[in-house]
């Protein structure tokens, strides 16, 4: 049974006062709904993905009490990618006909913040101040960057395209253009990373209404059909987030993994993908995701960046919404957003932000602690 | 003054040499740090104490430059907060270690250096004991010659 995607919908991402994160699920499901021409008793069942909140499935209280089946998971960054996945498993299945994907979150300013041992880490780790994500890209992308000489210009001009594209985007959290030179110029946070070449914890919302395939057309001329969804661990060699060690014998990231499996699942290959959504926790991020999604290969990105390939109107155009760095990451809807932009550009209804010559298969990734990816590819 | 590991059996102290305490798999042979309750690679729980190489090379590096929230437990304020460097050193062919490093100016760390495991302050707490730490100093600059930057 295939699945095809009928509807999206976003709360803006940003920061929104007292607005809860279970009213701004409700909005973005709302908005999904009205995007898929149906009303909320006919959702048969949903997944709900939150950081903050316990319960996601309590938006149902603004939606309508209807009984239905609401299941809540959390999986790190890659939270909005694993309801995906389930929803559409559930569809696959034939359980269910039509349910919605949502994520919500409404995170504190600055750096996330949990227990160490949780993450099986050392109960020291964070009293001794190793338990920053933020420190482990900076160590990842500063040894790329040996590896394969990248540059810190690069990592700028990837920051400044997606502010840029972020300025594009009503929905965005950062909509002024930042230049190359003010983010090598603003505070450095983790050598190399500076201050703008990072994305921040903020507020949001998404929701995504999936159907079997065969009945996509009851509900629009133009579905969305979606071709895979992966999700992959690290393996034991992965230089992974919270970890006091590494192997010496190097394994790929579970990008890679997740990447590949996706690529088989679709029936597909990275040459044949038309728009990229990538996990830009830091610009660094961006760039090392590209090689790991099969994209280019390791040291590539030196050229692409420059010559503006990863542009909007460029050969292979990434983070087109503005990314993590321009939209913030609440973490339960992130990834959802991804698939929401997929599924503009793919319709043609991106606007300002439309990757030109009708693109037909966009490519979404997400990557976090402590080392989970979650790939979906999706197709017109 | 007495000075105190801030956790125990992670280093070995007091020590002239201090080494740092992992932990190796008696069924696979996988090194860890610190040393685990079990094997990270093949899921032994015969995992047993072992102390690792005092010298390595510097694999990858970055700098903390701004005060981690909570639970971090250095002491400091906003104000008072120095930036420390943080790196993974491989020791010997064993394992990639996660440690502070003596300096935080990166114009002073090459990919490649040689580093030791030394034991430097880290906090004084309010009844005068200092709580230490391992880090990893260049062996060019030795302790003495090392920027304390990071630690206080």
């Amino acid at each position: 049974m295939s699945v095809a995607i009928i509807g999206v919908g976003l709360h803006p991402f940003g920061r929104f006062g007292d607005t809860s994160a279970i009213d701004m699920g409700a909005v973005a499901i709302r908005a999904a709904l009205a995007d898929a021409g149906i009303t909320w008793p006919d959702v048969q069942f949903a997944f709900g993905g939150s950081f903050e909140v316990d319960n996601p499935d309590a938006v149902t209280s603004r939606l309508g009490l209807t009984g239905i089946p609401f299941m809540d998971v959390y999986n790190g960054c890659a939270t909005a990618a694993s309801a995906l996945q389930l929803t559409a498993d559930a569809i696959r299945s034939g359980q269910f006909d039509l349910g919605v994907a949502v994520g919500m979150d409404k995170h504190a300013a600055g750096a996330f913040t949990s227990d160490p041992v949780d993450y099986a880490a050392p109960p020291w780790y964070g009293e001794m101040g190793y338990f920053l994500t933020t420190k482990f890209f900076a160590m990842k992308i500063n040894r790329y960057m040996h590896d394969h000489g990248i540059s810190a210009e690069t990592l700028a001009r990837v920051a400044a395209k997606n502010y840029r594209n972020g300025a594009l985007n009503p929905n965005a959290f950062r909509r002024t253009p930042v230049s190359v030179e003010d983010i090598l110029a603003s505070r450095m946070l983790n050598h190399p990373l500076t201050h703008y070449m990072f994305c921040a914890p903020d507020e949001g919302a998404a929701a995504v209404v999936l159907c079997r395939a065969d009945q996509a057309h009851r509900y629009t001329s133009t579905p969305v059909y979606l071709r895979a969804t992966t999700l992959r661990t690290r393996r034991y060699g992965a230089f992974e987030v919270h970890a006091s060690w590494a192997a010496v014998d190097q394994d790929d990231a579970p990008t890679v993994y997740a990447s590949r499996a996706a690529y088989e699942q679709a029936g597909i290959g990275p040459e044949d993908v038309d728009v990229v959504q990538l996990q830009d926790t830091d610009a660094g991020a961006e760039v090392i995701h590209l090689a790991e999604n099969g994209f280019c290969a390791d040291g590539d990105q030196e050229r692409l960046v420059a010559d503006g390939a990863t542009e909007i109107d460029g050969p292979l155009p990434v983070n087109t919404d503005g990314g993590l760095i321009a939209n913030g990451e609440p973490i339960g809807a992130s990834g959802l957003r991804q698939v929401h932009e997929l599924v503009l550009q793919l319709r043609g209804q991106a606007g300002d932000r439309q990757v030109p010559g009708s693109p037909k298969v966009g490519y979404a990734q997400l990557y976090g602690a402590p080392g989970t990816a979650g790939v979906s590819i999706l197709t017109t | 003054m007495a000075s105190v590991p801030f956790a125990p059996d992670v280093f070995t102290w007091p020590a002239d040499e201090p080494q740092l305490v992992g932990g190796r798999c008696g069924e696979c042979g996988s090194v860890t740090f610190p040393q685990p309750p079990s094997c990270a690679r093949c899921g032994s729980t015969a995992v047993e104490r072992h102390l690792l190489p005092r010298r390595g090379t510097l694999w990858t590096f970055t700098t903390q430059e701004f005060l981690p929230k909570e639970p971090y437990a250095s002491g400091e304020t906003p104000e008072t907060f120095r930036p420390y460097g943080v790196g993974l050193v491989q020791l010997g062919d064993e394992v990639r270690v996660e440690g502070r490093l003596t300096t935080a100016d990166v114009a002073r760390l090459e990919f490649g250096m040689e580093m030791e495991v030394v034991v430097v302050p880290f906090r004084i707490d309010a009844d005068g004991t200092e709580v230490v730490t391992y880090a990893f100093a260049p062996v060019d600059a030795g302790v003495e010659g090392a920027d304390q930057a990071g630690e206080r």
